[in-house]
């Protein structure tokens, strides 16, 4: 009871802030006044922030911030022994640091390292978290981009990608981490750059309790649907989740953004039921998953938590198991991929709905930004089927829905299944499979989970598969970096083509897109879509280790 | 001199991360280190020490061998490194029917079943749970059939004892002992939990025979904590009520009624009855 009373407090808390929260992230993406701060990051950085960009420009500037962090952060981590509050770190391999650059530009945060015993705090600091910040921003420029193509009056213009950027950044993200990171303090979060404090516990024996700057790092990690978690065991540590009233607003903030992005949407393109039908989208889905999986972690099932009595292997006490697994599905249903449990551990049904949740794309709401993005390429298609029954040429918002555009709208629905197929099936043919530490119908569950975190930028895992080996770690690393840059580029291509139109008058044939009729149909799109390409490997993993 | 085009993209990209980075890489992360400098949050910032450890980090309450300290409540079976140790956190990360012991590794249902045994005869209880044989390891037979997954039973193994098998026979076929590193799944055998005659509902309770997500949880459950009420009077000479008393002081309640579950501090509550005289 308690349980649900825990996730409806979040639907309320959640409904509360939609409009106004929304309102505020409008005016910031489409303000034309810059702050002072602002105008003087913009002569630094040296760009004019009145200059417009075609898609073309604005995906080049995302590409280059991109990779230029990727290079930058890459080297961080390789020379890290030698900088200031390394803490006796040595440097970071090869291979890791690839895959943890690439990792924390694509907002993914997988981790192929333990926080505390590879990290010193300044890479932590100012290496990861900026890029915290920095993957978050770019979500949502990409997002506003799209929108701007929407709303678009034949001008191909998208918007001004640096300042986006900066704005989305300094007018967004931290305010709202100040305030979390202030309150987290409170709650009992470190916050200092010790290198630890050696204690002898009450029997006699020794114990290091470890520090670091968590509580700064944790905010911007909820907030950015990022995830990556200063230690090891991520939100289940106590000092990145001490109380029970923590794990709510953690969960809180890393939905806060994805679920009141659509009324930016809704804003932009001038109709506010639009925003409405699409966060009902988000809703319906996320409400049924998270559903489902606290039921199946509350009723058991698999031998173990049926002998234990309960699944709390790999849960801690003060969280218990109904506000873990809404931990877990949240994550999952955004892009954060931080844990407050394990999921390799869950229940068979339990741990598949995490893969689901990400196989789903990640659109229910979806990490900042490509939340958004991804839905509106399924409404794409769901109006494009819906055309294609009656017949008619079918248009989104008055932009004509043509071969190009279902192209583009294609290609970016198929990049994510043909990265997490292919890299599952790869990990077989090359026996690297073999790293797992479970064998049979799990062993698959493990490989096919890291390969959907990787793909849709999630980065949870199901921990029990070795992944810092060099095959692990480049297959992870370039899953993680097509999974991101590819449908980004599709998005924007997309955004440009729609920006180049003239909106076209409703007339009868005009498929609403803001009633229920709609919403229903983007459900059912989504699942299908989902449901072909995913069952059979869902099958051989989860399902069969749940039947049997 | 005019620079080409994507060359100056590319700088005007790094000078923007360079820019975050001193911004909120370093301005913001340390304003708050120093903020936690200030009287009120110093304590919090610097990680809940106390004379003995941290309040939010648990540890272990055992001998030097690894046994369980009787004047102490103990805390949950832990994964982190050798347990309770914040420079190597973990989970076991075993799956929901990791049943089989293997030479490397014991199956995550025989370290239940032995957690569970282990931890009724510390506090006089019975310690059964269903999927556990009575000596504490996991109750599974591999059933082998005549044709593969069908046809009579031809063979049956248990396969987590090397002893006297927990079950004499299986569907009329006497079970037999397992042989050291013989993988019988590979040889087709069907892994078969038997789920015996255990309460559903067993004495002691599931925090205590499973390792937590952190490997550091600080808690046990209202309800572990009640086992192990007795022993620790006994131990120490009080009245249980009194031990009863001091575990309600150190029992944090869900916050306003409805977040998580509640939970004893198990350190605090060490500690509070070291200070008992």
């Amino acid at each position: 009871m308690a349980g649900w009373l825990f996730v409806i407090s979040l639907v309320v808390a959640l409904v509360a802030v939609y409009r106004p929260f929304g309102d505020y992230m409008y005016r910031v993406v489409s303000g034309t006044r810059d702050a002072r701060v602002e105008r003087g990051i913009y002569r630094l950085v040296g760009v004019d922030s009145k200059a417009q960009q075609t898609w073309g420009v604005y995906a080049r500037s995302v590409l280059a911030f991109s990779a230029v962090s990727i290079l930058f952060l890459y080297l961080f981590l390789r020379v890290q022994n030698r900088l200031w509050l390394s803490l006796g770190m040595p440097q970071m391999n090869t291979h890791v640091s690839w895959n943890t650059a690439v990792s924390f530009v694509t907002n993914t945060n997988w981790q192929a390292y333990a926080g505390e015993s590879a990290l010193g705090h300044l890479v932590q600091m100012a290496g990861l978290a900026v890029q915290n910040f920095a993957s978050a921003s770019v979500g949502i420029a990409v997002a506003v981009a799209l929108i701007r193509g929407f709303a678009a009056r034949s001008n191909g213009q998208l918007g001004n990608f640096w300042v986006d950027l900066t704005r989305v950044t300094l007018r967004i993200l931290l305010p709202i981490c100040v305030v979390a990171t202030l309150v987290f303090m409170i709650a009992g979060m470190v916050q200092n750059l010790s290198g630890g404090t050696d204690v002898t516990t009450l029997t006699g024996a020794a114990q290091h309790i470890t520090g670091g700057p968590v509580a700064s790092q944790e905010a911007i990690k909820e907030l950015g649907t990022n995830g990556g978690g200063f230690y090891n065991v991520n939100a289940a540590h106590p000092f990145e989740n001490p109380t029970t009233w923590t794990n709510w607003l953690e969960i809180f903030l890393l939905l806060l953004i994805p679920f009141s992005l659509p009324r930016v949407f809704g804003r932009m393109v001038g109709q506010n039921r639009q925003g409405y039908a699409i966060v009902a989208v988000m809703a319906v889905l996320a409400i049924a998953s998270i559903a489902l999986t606290v039921g199946f972690e509350v009723h058991g099932g698999g031998t173990v938590p049926q002998a234990v009595g309960s699944a709390m292997e790999g849960k801690e006490v003060r969280f218990g198991i109904p506000n873990s697994a809404t931990y877990a599905a949240a994550t999952t249903l955004t892009s954060t991929g931080a844990v407050d449990s394990f999921h390799d551990s869950y229940t068979p049904f339990g741990g598949m709905m995490p893969i689901v949740n990400m196989m789903l794309g990640e659109v229910a709401p979806g990490g900042t930004g490509s939340g958004l993005y991804g839905l509106l390429i399924l409404a794409t298609i769901t109006v494009f089927v819906a055309g294609l029954m009656v017949g008619r040429t079918p248009e989104y918002l008055g932009k004509k829905i043509g071969a190009r555009e279902m192209k583009l709208a294609s290609l970016y629905f198929l990049v994510t299944p043909a990265l997490v197929l292919i890299g599952t099936a790869a990990a077989f043919a090359t026996g690297n499979n073999a790293t797992a530490l479970n064998v049979g119908p799990h062993g698959l569950s493990e490989v096919l989970y890291a390969f959907t975190s990787a793909a849709n930028n999630n980065g949870s895992a199901f921990g029990g598969i070795t992944v810092n080996t060099p095959w692990w770690d480049t297959a992870l690393g370039l899953a993680m970096l097509l999974g991101r840059f590819l449908p980004l580029v599709l998005v924007l291509a997309l955004a440009g083509s729609l920006a180049r139109q003239k909106a076209t008058p409703e007339s009868e044939g005009t498929l609403p897109t803001h009633q229920p009729l709609f919403v229903g149909m983007v459900v059912g799109v989504t699942v299908v879509l989902v449901a072909l390409t995913f069952l059979p490997a869902l099958a051989l993993g989860p399902i069969a280790e749940g039947l049997s | 001199m005019r620079l080409p085009n994507w060359l100056s993209q590319h700088l005007a990209a790094l000078r923007a991360l360079l820019v975050f980075t001193v911004l909120l890489g370093l301005a913001y992360p340390l304003a708050f280190v120093a903020l936690g400098r200030l009287p009120g949050l110093s304590d919090k910032a610097g990680g809940s020490l106390v004379a003995n450890g941290s309040v939010l980090i648990g540890q272990s309450f055992t001998d030097a061998d690894g046994n369980p300290v009787a004047k102490y409540f103990q805390s949950r079976p832990s994964a982190a490194g050798d347990g309770y140790d914040p420079t190597a956190t973990s989970a076991s990360n075993l799956g929901p029917n990791d049943v089989v012991d293997t030479a490397d590794r014991k199956s995550l249902l025989t370290q239940v079943c032995a957690r569970s045994l282990a931890v009724g005869k510390l506090e006089g209880v019975d310690g059964s749970r269903p999927f556990c044989t009575a000596d504490g390891v996991g109750a599974v037979l591999a059933v082998f059939h005549r044709d593969g997954l069908t046809g009579p039973v031809t063979r049956v193994v248990s396969v987590n004892q090397t002893g006297t098998p927990f079950l004499a026979t299986y569907q009329g076929v006497t079970v037999e002992p397992a042989k050291n590193g013989e993988d019988y799944q590979a040889l087709g055998g069907v892994i078969t939990p038997i789920r015996g005659d255990a309460p559903a509902d067993p004495v002691v309770p599931a925090d205590a025979v499973t390792a937590s997500a952190s490997g550091l949880d600080p808690d046990i459950s209202p309800a572990y904590a009640a086992l192990q009420v007795p022993r620790i009077a006994r131990e120490r000479g009080m009245t249980e009520a009194a031990v009863r008393a001091l575990v309600k002081d150190n029992t944090d309640d869900r916050a306003l009624g409805f977040l998580g579950e509640p939970g004893v501090n198990v350190l605090e509550l060490n500690r509070a009855l070291d200070q008992q005289k």
